[in-house]
């Protein structure tokens, strides 16, 4: 081997170089195949939102529907009880017969999470700490899942839903484009779609007008809007007969009567149950359907109503019946949601945000070489080389853990361009200090980065403590950026070390026998 | 080519008391402007409302400002021209936390006469978001500090982890002044600047007390400025150097990387320069402040080695089993 010897370090950079090209060619030609970077919301365009979810929410209806099941039971048991009242977090109930004390505690033994407070022969109940917290738990993770599958369905790109921490959601929707999209998309989030069928109090109905809620809850009744006219009201018992946690699907249909587009819902076979009890026992009364504690329509129930399907006809768009359907397919969320943040980039915006970083990134580099050049001649080179192949593995490496491009992100690239070459000139100076001392070439560069190695680890282990920290605590345009910089840290210490080293080891023979420092390490011996 | 003589040592040690001035005065006139000035938190920290539109042509700012004020919520809005003529950025301090209306559309309704625009971005923080994403951003900086005063306190010596410390806080409070007195609008990608500029200003520190703590065990001098004279001059091209080359990246940065990056950049820029500096001039002295002995040091180290040496002699002895 005439020119030098190939070390193990120069295999390893071989190795991490190949790498690097092989898998950032996807990202940078943008080719249909191989893992690509995610391009940031901020660059690509789309929609980034931050939910917050009223856990008391689920809570409150949690208990309400615990209420539901407990009043189909004792009715089916023939319990006497005084009515059955639902507060936000307490059902409280008073029995008329003693003798149906035992059969009430079998009744409330099947229900879980429960705390029983029984006097005489009044009762109170409420949910156990564990279960508040539980259900609290529960409201999230189904929000969670609920949400994707709405936005699945809606047939957008690539939503991503994620949890983030506590009692938060974090939904990102690149492919959003225009402002009808994105408003249609927020509605299908924000949509509980929660579907409730419920008595209607014929008794006091005449009367809806001159109540006040308060008042009507003193009946045990809740005041509802008609969906099309608020100003129809609607008197309906706050306890539901079923609610949607029974439904096992939605879909558009049309009224035979007037083609208008409605929803066909089917029960599962508990719902189809209990709704073929209550139909039969009730024929003449009407019978609410509640959606988002909205009325849609209260027929009088004619007969007996099996096979557990009904229709919700109201005054929908096709393009709401079919929203209304997907939201009701994918679960009603327990609790409703508030935006916490939002942030929306135009498509335009983004182009322009990777056009100027890419000129920005260009230009760096471009500089950055170009002084190496001038400055350490052929050392300078082997530096470029390490910073070609720092940025191209980092892109690979970020392909290849889906990481996330961001602005900062971008930023941090540019800056990694400018941080690279440091350690190359820490070691490239220490070789002149060497050589200026009158060392050989050989010992110069084995020394040089002898010398430089606890300058070079110490403040990379510093750089790199302080991006994970930002990693840890950062949250989305920070995290980015720590992201893009560790790993360019990480990396660089592959290239710019051992990659360099191994490409002075393969010219050493041949920088020896022509001993001319100025051409290699653009500095002339004293 | 090389900038610097590498056998002359300059004396920075006497320049300290003239550079320790002007740092004096940065340093409170930074926190008098923080004070007196403040800094202007963006919609990221305090919670709000911004919208950035592009129109087609220069921006009506008046007619802007006039077709606003019809709604009540938005008539203290601040409109501003945003990188170009063309751009503008409304922002108001309310946010609306419910899914169903939007912002984006109501106000491009409310300027749908004063010509033909885009709506390129819409922020909405709401205020509870903002109170935490600034506490965590305190912590960071919190933790970073007291993480990297672990790393050098056990690197190096307790002395160094202080100086460093000191430089650190010196820097952080110059760049957030010039934040201040530019009235930059302080974000997440701020935060983000003001964190790297930390990370820099240490990897500087680090470098020139890497090479003190050699110029300890080795010089023949045993004065402590005499070998911060020598260890900041051989590390003097390497300073210019790379400082140069990552201002040259952060000025392209700023000239080329749009305006939703120039904050970014000129805190940077700003950073640099004193972070660069600082370790000169204010982490080398702090070590004198602190009064590092070198002799002491000296015989830690020398101490170190006779254990050491100990040790491997009781190893020794143990493997010749002649104990």
């Amino acid at each position: 081997m005439r020119s030098g010897k190939i070390t193990y370090r120069s295999i390893i950079f071989f190795v991490v170089f190949l790498i690097g090209l092989v898998f950032s060619m996807p990202s940078i030609m943008q080719t249909q195949s191989g893992a690509k970077i995610n391009l940031g919301l901020d660059l690509q365009g789309g929609l980034y939102m931050l939910l917050g979810i009223e856990v008391e929410e689920a809570v409150k209806s949690k208990v309400k529907s615990i209420a539901s099941s407990l009043s189909y039971s004792i009715n089916k048991e023939d319990i006497i009880v005084d009515k059955i009242k639902v507060n936000d977090t307490s059902i409280e109930f008073s029995l008329l017969d003693e003798n149906d004390v035992a059969k009430v505690d079998l009744l409330l033994k099947d229900i879980k999470g429960l705390a029983i407070v029984h006097e005489n022969l009044h009762y109170t109940l409420s949910l156990t700490q564990e279960e508040i917290k539980l259900t609290h738990e529960q409201a999230i993770l189904q929000a969670v899942e609920t949400i994707r599958n709405r936005l699945d369905q809606f047939g957008l790109a690539e939503p991503n839903v994620a949890r983030s921490g506590e009692d938060k959601i974090l939904v990102e929707l690149p492919g959003i484009k225009t402002a009808t999209d994105e408003a249609r998309a927020r509605e299908l989030i924000a949509k509980a779609a929660h579907l409730q069928l419920m008595e209607v109090d014929d008794v006091r109905m005449d009367q809806v007008n001159n109540l006040t809620p308060a008042q009507a809850a003193e009946y045990g009744d809740l005041i509802f809007e008609d969906a099309k006219n608020s100003q129809i009201k609607y008197l309906v018992k706050s306890i539901p007969i079923l609610d949607g946690s029974m439904l096992t699907d939605a879909k558009v249909g049309f009224a035979q009567s007037n083609n208008l587009p409605v929803i066909n819902f089917t029960l599962n076979s508990e719902g189809a149950k209990k709704f073929g009890d209550y139909t039969g026992n009730n024929v003449g009364k009407r019978l609410a359907i509640v959606l988002d504690n909205k009325v849609y329509s209260a027929p009088r129930i004619n007969e007996r109503i099996g096979g557990g399907s009904g229709q919700i006809s109201g005054s929908f768009t096709v393009e709401e019946a079919h929203d209304v359907a997907i939201a009701l397919r994918s679960g009603a969320l327990l609790a409703p949601v508030k935006m916490l943040e939002k942030r929306s980039v135009g498509p335009s915006l983004g182009a322009d945000s990777i056009q100027m970083s890419m000129i920005a990134l260009a230009g760096a580099s471009i500089l950055v070489i170009a002084f190496m050049v001038m400055y350490y001649g052929v050392a300078g080179i082997f530096a470029n080389i390490a910073l070609v192949a720092n940025i191209l593995v980092i892109i690979a490496v970020m392909a290849m853990f889906g990481a996330t491009l961001t602005l900062p992100g971008m930023a941090g690239l540019v800056l990694t361009v400018g941080m690279a070459v440091d350690s190359n000139v820490i070691i490239n100076e220490r070789i002149r200090e060497l050589l200026r001392e009158g060392a050989s070439i050989r010992q110069s560069v084995e020394n040089g980065y002898k010398h430089a190695m606890s300058a070079i680890l110490d403040s990379n282990i510093t750089s790199l403590i302080t991006s994970v920290v930002l990693y840890a605590y950062g949250t989305g345009a920070v995290k980015g950026f720590a992201v893009t910089l560790s790993i360019g840290i990480l990396v660089s210490m592959i290239t710019s070390i051992v990659g360099t080293h191994g490409m002075f080891e393969m010219f050493m023979n041949r920088m020896e026998k022509s001993n001319n420092t100025r051409l290699w390490f653009g500095y002339r011996r004293p | 080519m090389q900038f610097f003589s590498q056998k002359h040592v300059y004396d920075f040690m006497r320049m300290r008391f003239a550079a320790i001035s002007l740092s004096f005065i940065l340093f409170f006139g930074s926190i008098f402007i923080l004070f007196t000035k403040g800094l202007n938190f963006g919609i990221d920290f305090t919670g709000g409302t911004l919208v950035q539109l592009q129109y087609e042509q220069k921006a009506p700012l008046a007619e802007i400002r006039k077709a606003l004020a019809v709604n009540e919520n938005l008539k203290g809005a601040s409109v501003t021209e945003f990188g170009s003529a063309n751009e503008v950025i409304i922002r108001f301090s309310g946010s609306n936390d419910s899914l169903g209306s939007d912002i984006g559309i109501s106000i491009a309704n409310l300027l749908k006469d004063t010509g033909k625009f885009e709506v390129r971005r819409v922020d909405v923080v709401g205020p509870k978001v903002g109170d935490e994403l600034r506490n965590k951003g305190l912590m960071a900086v919190g933790i970073s500090l007291i993480a990297i005063l672990i790393y050098l306190a056990v690197r190096f010596e307790w002395r160094f982890a202080m100086a460093s410390i000191v430089c650190e806080i010196h820097d952080i409070v110059i760049t957030l002044g010039a934040i201040a007195l530019f009235e930059i609008d302080v974000n997440l990608d701020i935060l983000a600047a003001v964190l790297t500029v930390l990370g820099y200003s240490l990897n500087d520190t680090i470098i020139i007390f890497d090479r003190i703590r050699e110029g300890v065990k080795t010089s023949k001098n045993s004065k402590l400025d005499l070998i911060i004279n020598e260890s900041v001059s051989a590390t003097l091209s390497r300073t210019t150097l790379t400082t140069g080359l990552t201002l040259i990246t952060v000025v392209v940065l700023y000239f080329f990387g749009g305006s939703m990056i120039e904050g970014f950049a000129l805190t940077m820029i700003v950073g640099i320069v004193a972070g660069t500096a600082s370790s000169i001039f204010v982490a080398s002295p702090a070590l004198l402040w602190f009064n590092f002995s070198v002799i002491q040091y000296r015989q830690k180290e020398l101490e170190k080695v006779k254990k050491k040496q100990e040790k491997e002699k009781l190893r020794s002895m143990y493997e010749k089993g002649t104990v």
